[in-house]
């Protein structure tokens, strides 16, 4: 008894599911068909709660968590899909939308951008906040990749992915509140790291903040799914 | 039954919009059948009209003289609807926002001139500080974005707005479609 799995049985969207002690919501929702949008996580990188977007509903609590992070207990019962939480999940898209310069029709991730996909999913077809237009940089120095600063969410995947795979954290974050930055290294610029060129990053950005110079167009799609391969055949070593 | 009145407006917009308007090719002669066009650049009119049932306004509102334009459309219009990411969100017009309307004209007109360096400045109407979506300015009843909205998404939402019917817009476009 003591040594075998402990198994948590939860009621995930009126669907009656059972899950291993310490299973995030969020890991338990898909393993049984359950979508629930996300943004910041991404399997393979260590979960943050940053965007926001996986917020549910716990009966018997007034206050929403991140699926992503919180872990379930035993009989919780989860709603993934509400008015309130589709309220909450727009409105953050929209702050992001607003925050920055995204302009998807001449964005190299146009069509493969999943901020895009999921203000689509989720019904936006307008922003309701006004725009704040900031003046952002394009760093162009590295000689294979472009970090374009108008299109970041800071849902740092690349700080994570440079750190907890790459192990080299040339990527951190800078600043406080409406003026963080990603910045390489000691906010120096990228071409003169110490960036190990792998492109970890390019792959796992969500919009098209960071991309690949040698792609033109729109013709860009990201391909994020080598971690959890990168990290089970590590694992098996 | 007498037909709709139908506008379709050009604002700060390349008239990618249009140009898809018109690529429902011979669907046209379907909507021609139900609705009268009665201001367009695409006609003749000079001055909006005053019943308008539905007006289809393209581009972002960029100068002095859009936002006349939106203001007065909107005073006379039923049914207004914002077409493309350039009414929507402001899109490829509003990449000056950042830089602010000296800077652009100066790099226009007076660095990349060879000759007669002046900022016009007489006749074209004055640039605003940014530009901003349709909706910043006035309401606007139904959003289809995308750039363009494909003739399939104008004949589909059009037909149902026509017709009073249900239209889901996100399962047609999206930004940047």
């Amino acid at each position: 008894m003591s040594n075998g799995v402990d198994v948590k049985t939860l009621i995930i969207d009126e669907q009656e599911v059972s899950a291993r002690r310490g299973q995030t919501i969020l890991e338990v929702a898909r393993e049984n068909g359950i979508s629930i949008p996300t943004l910041c996580h991404l399997p393979g990188l260590s979960n943050v709660g940053a965007c926001r977007l996986c917020m549910v509903e716990i009966k018997g609590s007034n206050k929403l968590l991140p699926a992503c992070v919180a872990t379930v207990f035993e009989s919780m019962e989860v709603s993934t899909d509400s008015e309130r939480l589709r309220k909450h999940r727009r409105m953050i898209l929209e702050m992001l939308f607003a925050e920055r310069n995204h302009i998807c029709a001449v964005c190299v991730s146009n069509g493969h951008c999943e901020l895009q996909t999921l203000a689509q999913e989720q019904g936006l077809t307008h922003i309701r906040l006004p725009y704040r237009n900031p003046d952002l940089p394009v760093d162009a120095s590295h000689e294979r990749f472009t970090v374009d600063h108008n299109r970041c969410i800071l849902c740092t995947r690349c700080v994570r992915v440079c750190a907890e795979v790459e192990g080299a954290h040339v990527w951190d974050v800078m600043g406080r509140g409406i003026n963080c930055m990603i910045i390489t290294d000691l906010h120096e610029e990228w071409g003169s790291s110490t960036c190990t060129r792998c492109g970890k990053c390019v792959q796992v950005c969500p919009t098209g903040a960071l991309f690949d110079k040698s792609k033109i167009g729109s013709d860009h799609p990201k391909y994020p799914d080598f971690l959890p391969y990168l990290n089970l055949m590590r694992e098996a070593q | 039954m007498s037909k709709l009145k139908l506008a379709t407006v050009w604002l700060d917009g390349c008239s990618g919009c249009h140009m898809s308007f018109l690529d429902m090719d011979e669907r046209l002669l379907e909507l021609a059948e139900i609705v009268d066009v009665v201001y367009s650049p695409l006609v003749d009119t000079k001055e909006y009209p005053d019943e308008v049932d539905i007006a289809l306004v393209e581009g972002a509102v960029s100068s002095v003289d859009d936002e006349k334009k939106i203001r007065k459309i909107r005073a006379h219009t039923k049914m207004l609807v914002a077409i493309g990411d350039c009414a929507i969100t402001g899109n490829v017009p509003s990449m000056r926002n950042p830089i602010g309307p000296e800077a652009i004209l100066d790099r226009a007109y007076i660095q990349n001139a060879s000759a007669q360096q002046q900022i016009p400045c007489e006749i074209v109407p004055k640039l605003l500080r940014v530009v901003r979506p349709i909706h910043e300015f006035v309401k606007v009843d139904v959003y289809l974005p995308g750039c363009p909205p494909s003739a399939e998404t104008f004949h589909t939402a059009l037909t149902a707005l026509v017709n009073g019917g249900p239209l889901d817009i996100s399962a047609l476009t999206r930004f940047g479609a």
